[in-house]
């Protein structure tokens, strides 16, 4: 049941991606740009939380859910320490995420050499 | 006979690839997008219950499949897997965080010849940078209003 939801939910939204590629011409760099912007803005007016915890992986792999979770985390330490919260707490939520990229990314970067491109 | 045969198969794929033509392509590709995608958050829904099983608390082990996920999206891009199945999916492997993972090795993989320093580290960020910017600085806003009006 958890992997049809997650496959529900996930495919839709990665779907929801390829209609605006296809339809607008935005790059991939953008549409990364519009998602996680999109998932703050959705987790902050509280439309995210029902689909996250309907579609668990589902919502929370696509970068939607990256931006999600810079949101709640930014709310809920503002809620905690106050002010200070609104600049901690999304990195702290998100910091999982942003620190696996910059560091595996760098070291894959040091390890594999590119494919060239036909 | 042999030959009427091969006029035949030849026909039939004429038929099939006129199918398949750009009129089609729109589902081909949304159909290929939604699959991937879904697919790509079912190994993450795997990764989640997995750690569950250890016994990571629920509002933890976000972290821990963001990390396994962009891992594996380094990786299989390093291996030179994951281009492959962007050719395809497109969306569907742009959108899950692997596909954030994608764009920030294959650029620093892609300008190593530039150095390590503005070549790798700067490159890493090409579109990774705007992401970041976007999403903290959105995060930064929305934390900002709920102070002034809860």
């Amino acid at each position: 049941m958890d992997y049809i939801r997650a496959f529900l939910v996930g495919g839709t939204i990665c779907l929801i991606g390829q209609i605006l590629m296809e339809k607008t011409k935005l790059t991939s760099a953008r549409i990364l740009v519009i998602f996680v912007t999109a998932g703050v803005i959705l987790g902050a007016v509280g439309v995210y939380k029902p689909i996250a915890e309907f579609g668990r992986a589902g919502a929370s792999i696509p970068l939607t859910g990256f931006g999600y979770s810079l949101a709640r985390g930014a709310i809920e330490e503002v809620q905690k320490n106050g002010i200070i919260g609104a600049f901690t707490g999304g990195i702290k939520a998100a910091s999982a995420g942003m620190a696996a990229a910059v560091f595996f990314g760098y070291i894959m970067a040091l390890i594999f050499k590119p494919r060239t491109k036909n | 006979m042999e030959r009427s045969k091969e006029e035949e198969i030849k026909k039939d794929y004429l038929k099939m690839a006129e199918k398949v033509g750009p009129s089609s392509s729109f589902l081909k590709n949304c159909a290929a997008a939604f699959i991937v995608g879904g697919l790509i958050c079912d190994v993450g829904q795997l990764v989640m219950n997995y750690f569950l099983s250890l016994g990571i608390p629920k509002d933890e082990v976000n972290s821990y499949v963001a990390a396994v996920m962009i891992f594996l999206g380094a990786f299989l891009t390093g291996i030179g897997v994951y281009d492959n199945i962007g050719k395809h999916a497109g969306a569907g492997s742009i959108v899950p965080i692997t596909g954030f993972a994608n764009s920030v090795v294959s650029p620093a993989m892609e300008f190593k010849r530039e150095g390590y320093v503005f070549g790798v580290g700067a490159k890493m960020f090409v579109i990774a940078g705007p992401v970041l910017v976007y999403g903290i600085s959105a995060s930064i806003i929305v934390g900002l209003i709920y102070y002034f009006i809860r």
